[in-house]
């Protein structure tokens, strides 16, 4: 049940024998080897494999590869030009916006998402953008700070 | 991310160990672990390129622990940051420090490898002083070299390559405080930026060469046996699929592709016939039943006589919790060569490597367990057994290594909790509002399960053909007593404790007992103090003697000094030294209360943790303290039906998200010239009841049973009384 199909990860195509029915996480980290997206729940409750489908923040864990092939799937691999930083990251490093770090990047995802919509976004349009996206180690202060940071 | 081997290590560790002729005192002089392992060499290397390599037995869990580490080494060698690289809990590689837990790594490895350091440094300036024929006192270390003039060589010339394999002999000159340049400072976390760029980190990140996935099929409940499994059709369900592993009750699947292994995880739950496993007490009053079925009471503190007219009674009750990491369990094994080599993020290497030993009968020697970092755990999660359980696959795979991820519900459903907790307090007041008298008497089941060299604390050891099983025991331990005991000075004082085995499997989640033992005294403080007519920073200074404590206390008093008092909002306050003997701690809380609904606004946090080795680092654990017991003590509550624990995701199971994450601000004590104390922990206590006395200022109700809030869905399908 293995068919071929096109997939535009960050910016390139790539084309990929597989199951359709593949979980998009799936394929982002065992065929493209991507870490950016992490498995935390596989039922779409934690955000720890947020990835931007055509811009917006979704998660990956459960949505079918063949339904995303003809959209554009941007990781967090994909926010940073080469070695210049994406001004978010750059700001969670300023703010050392982390502990385990596992939930980064769902939150960061998640943040570029909420900017790109709003750029002048307030307390509660951020907190909103990243309530889909669980942290364990209480480090959503320092994410809320670092959000803040960039839009200063 | 898999680092060359140095078998040669352990190796030379052994026989400076067996060589080893300092006399036992001269080793119990030394501090924190080089009690254990004196070698210099064991804790710091002299690379070619002016670098150092130190070595720790403790793993970064998220805590900042290799960064205070290196600040400590670069300090006392003059090097910068990025000179300094950290090997850490690796048993090849690293000592052996057991666990890293309770708060302890600073106090005993970041100790240890400071040091190593300053004798290191000695020994260089000894070494050069010869070599340049000149004296100490005119030497100076800069960049990983020693200087004199125009004369200069590195720390590795001037060890000819070798290293430093001498004991650290006490007393060791440390580089005096005033002149430090990186410890006390907010050192950035160089893994922070790895992090944000997606860089192979994590254990779930390893990636080998013909890597296959695996995953397990879990019974119904803990006691359930495997009846019996088609095979057959499921081999023509999964024709692709390349072994499934029974042992006894263990079945783990494995393949190519994880999509499809999880699916025939899937299949095999719907499929297998499991035995009906002991029933799980649902329904029933929960506070009776555990305390009907404790131990009888163990004396932890008995001071003076209490007289029998008691002021103020009151119970206090702590649920089962989840350490509710946000990465489910993981762990690489791979079986080749007749050595088993296991990438894990247990927070004991060496003790699951002997755990393992006994498990798998395969010598100590031939199984290599190297830390790498998960998801934060905040004590003993599901990191051991998925670690176990990939060994038992991988040794059933020989030639190919096994990556093995739990999936959520193994997580939420499988992993140790934390016990629940009963709490009956009894105090006399004197006329003056003075304690008097105080009784505490809790209940709790154990708060280490760790597996501590022991498989039968391993889940999948207790599913095998002979199965591995722990042992009951209702011996009271110091996990639940921790902080039972209050630190304020009262004349008549009995703790009494109790063991229970509760219905649910547990271990170690963050503070142990500290967290309720704390809720409880902190939260009996409060209507202490009312009953008093005290204010209740008064009422706990008059009872407190610690001038650390007492300061404290009334840098918090003094950020709360221009805090409004609004409608339907209330400030509590609590305070604890954790463990009464590591960190201070001193916590306040708003709270908004609208009928059923409780806001966290904000929270502040005063620590006094000695000396500073990381401000950031201190502030970064505090506010993540703050914020998930909050969380703890709010929302959460571990539940479960006849068979099994319903809590199994995050809908069943809900932690704060982001609308519920409150304003936070820490303030850290600076005691330079005092012993520098972990500070983990010492906020989940002190939270947890400023959080309580905050709600009842706000709502006038006393909420003495955790957690202050149900949510619509827990109040659904709460089993009935």
């Amino acid at each position: 049940m293995k068919t071929t199909l096109h997939l535009k990860v960050n910016g390139t195509t790539h084309t990929l024998s597989l199951n359709p029915a593949t979980p998009l996480l799936y394929v982002l980290r065992n065929d493209l080897q991507l870490n950016g997206p992490r498995f935390g729940c596989g039922l779409q409750q934690c955000g720890a494999c947020m990835v931007l489908l055509d811009g917006k923040a979704q998660p990956s864990c459960m949505i079918a590869v063949d339904v995303v092939k003809n959209q554009e799937i941007t990781t967090l691999e994909g926010i940073s030009s080469g070695d210049r930083l994406h001004p978010l990251q750059q700001a969670f490093i300023d703010e050392q916006a982390a502990q385990c770090g596992y939930c980064l990047n769902g939150m960061l995802m998640s943040a570029v998402s909420v900017l790109q919509e709003t750029p002048e976004a307030d307390d509660q349009t951020i907190r909103e953008g990243l309530e889909r996206v669980l942290c364990r180690c209480g480090t959503q202060a320092r994410f809320l700070r670092a959000i803040k940071r960039v839009i200063r | 991310m898999s680092q060359p081997t140095r078998r040669t290590f352990l190796k030379k560790l052994g026989i400076l160990t067996i060589g080893f002729s300092l006399p036992v005192s001269a080793a119990e002089d030394l501090p924190g672990s080089l009690k254990k392992t004196p070698a210099i060499n064991a804790w710091l290397e002299v690379l070619a390129d002016g670098k150092v390599r130190v070595f720790t037995g403790k793993i970064e869990l998220g805590q900042g622990i290799r960064t205070a580490i290196a600040q400590m080494a670069a300090e006392e060698l003059d090097l910068p940051m990025h000179h300094v690289e950290v090997v850490m809990a690796d048993t090849e590689r690293s000592p052996n420090e057991t666990y890293t837990a309770g708060s302890a790594s600073i106090e005993n490895s970041a100790i240890a490898v400071r040091y190593a350091a300053a004798a290191a440094r000695e020994k260089f300036i000894q070494l050069a002083a010869q070599q340049f024929q000149t004296k100490p006192e005119r030497l100076k270390l800069k960049q990983g070299y020693v200087e004199c003039r125009n004369q200069r060589k590195s720390f590795s010339e001037l060890l000819e390559g070798k290293q430093i394999t001498e004991a650290v002999k006490m007393p060791v000159a440390l580089k005096p405080k005033g002149s430090y340049q990186l410890v006390g400072k907010s050192i950035h976390r160089p893994e922070i930026e790895k992090m944000v760029r997606a860089e192979a980190w994590y254990v779930q990140d390893i990636r080998l060469p013909g890597m296959i996935h695996a995953r397990v099929a879990r019974p119904p409940s803990y006691g359930s046996r495997l009846e019996s499994i088609d095979e057959k059709a499921f081999r023509k369900q999964f024709p692709d699929l390349k072994k499934l592993v029974i042992q006894g009750s263990f079945v783990g699947i494995t393949g190519p592709d994880e999509f499809e292994v999880t699916q025939a995880q899937q299949w095999l739950q719907e499929h297998i016939r499991w035995s009906a496993g002991k029933a799980l007490p649902a329904g029933k009053d929960l506070v009776g039943y555990l305390k009907s079925m404790a131990g009888k009471g163990e004396s932890v503190v008995q001071r003076g006589t209490i007289s029998p007219n008691a002021t103020w009674k009151a119970r206090y009750v702590k649920p089962y919790l989840m350490h509710g990491s946000i990465g489910p369990s993981c762990a690489v094994a791979w079986y080749q060569n007749e050595k088993l080599q296991i990438w894990t993020h247990s927070q004991g290497v060496y003790p699951l490597r002997e755990a393992l030993h006994k498990l798998l009968s395969l010598p100590p020697e031939r199984i290599h367990v190297q830390g790498v970092a998960g998801s934060g755990c905040y004590g003993h999660n599901g990191a051991d057994d998925v670690a176990a359980e990939s060994a038992l696959l991988a040794m059933a795979l020989p030639g190919t290594p096994v990556r093995l991820q739990w999936s959520r519900e193994d997580e939420h459903a499988w992993e140790p909790y934390g016990s629940a907790m009963i709490f009956e307090a009894e105090a006399r007041l004197d006329p003056e509002g003075r304690i008097q008298d105080w009784t505490l008497e809790l209940w709790s089941d154990t708060h280490s399960t760790r597996p501590g060299g022991n498989p039968e604390n391993l889940l999948p050891a207790q599913y095998l053909e002979k199965p591995f099983l722990p042992e009951k025991s209702l011996e009271v331990n110091g996990g639940m007593t921790r902080n039972s005991e209050p630190y304020y000075a009262i004349p008549n004082l009995q703790i009494t404790a109790h063991r229970f085995n509760g219905p649910l499997r547990v271990s170690a989640l963050r503070s142990l007992g500290g967290y309720g033992n704390v809720f409880a005294i902190e939260s009996f403080m409060d209507e202490l103090a009312e009953k008093a007519c005290k204010d209740p920073f008064e009422f706990r200074l008059m009872h407190l003697k610690d001038e650390r404590a007492r300061a404290t206390l009334l840098k918090l008093k003094e950020l709360l000094k221009n805090e409004p008092k609004n409608p339907s909002e209330g400030i509590g306050i609590a305070f604890a030294r954790y463990k009464n003997t590591a960190a201070y701690c001193a916590i306040a809380a708003r709270v908004q209360v609208i009928q059923s609904s409780v806001r966290v606004l904000k929270m502040w946090a005063v620590v006094d943790a000695g000396e500073i080795i990381n401000l950031d680092g201190i502030k970064n654990q505090t506010e993540g303290g703050l914020i998930q017991s909050a969380s703890w003590t709010i929302r959460e509550q571990v539940r479960f039906d006849h068979q099994q624990p319903i809590t199994r995701d995050w809908y069943s199971y809900p932690i704060f998200r982001m609308s519920e994450i409150p304003e936070v601000e820490v303030h850290v004590l600076d005691r330079p010239e005092e012993k520098p104390l972990g500070a983990g922990e010492a906020v989940q206590g002190p939270a947890a009841a400023a959080l309580a006395n905050a709600y009842y200022q706000a709502s006038n109700r006393r909420v003495r049973e955790l957690p202050l809030l149900l949510n619509s869905y827990q109040e659904q399908i709460k089993p009935e009384k």
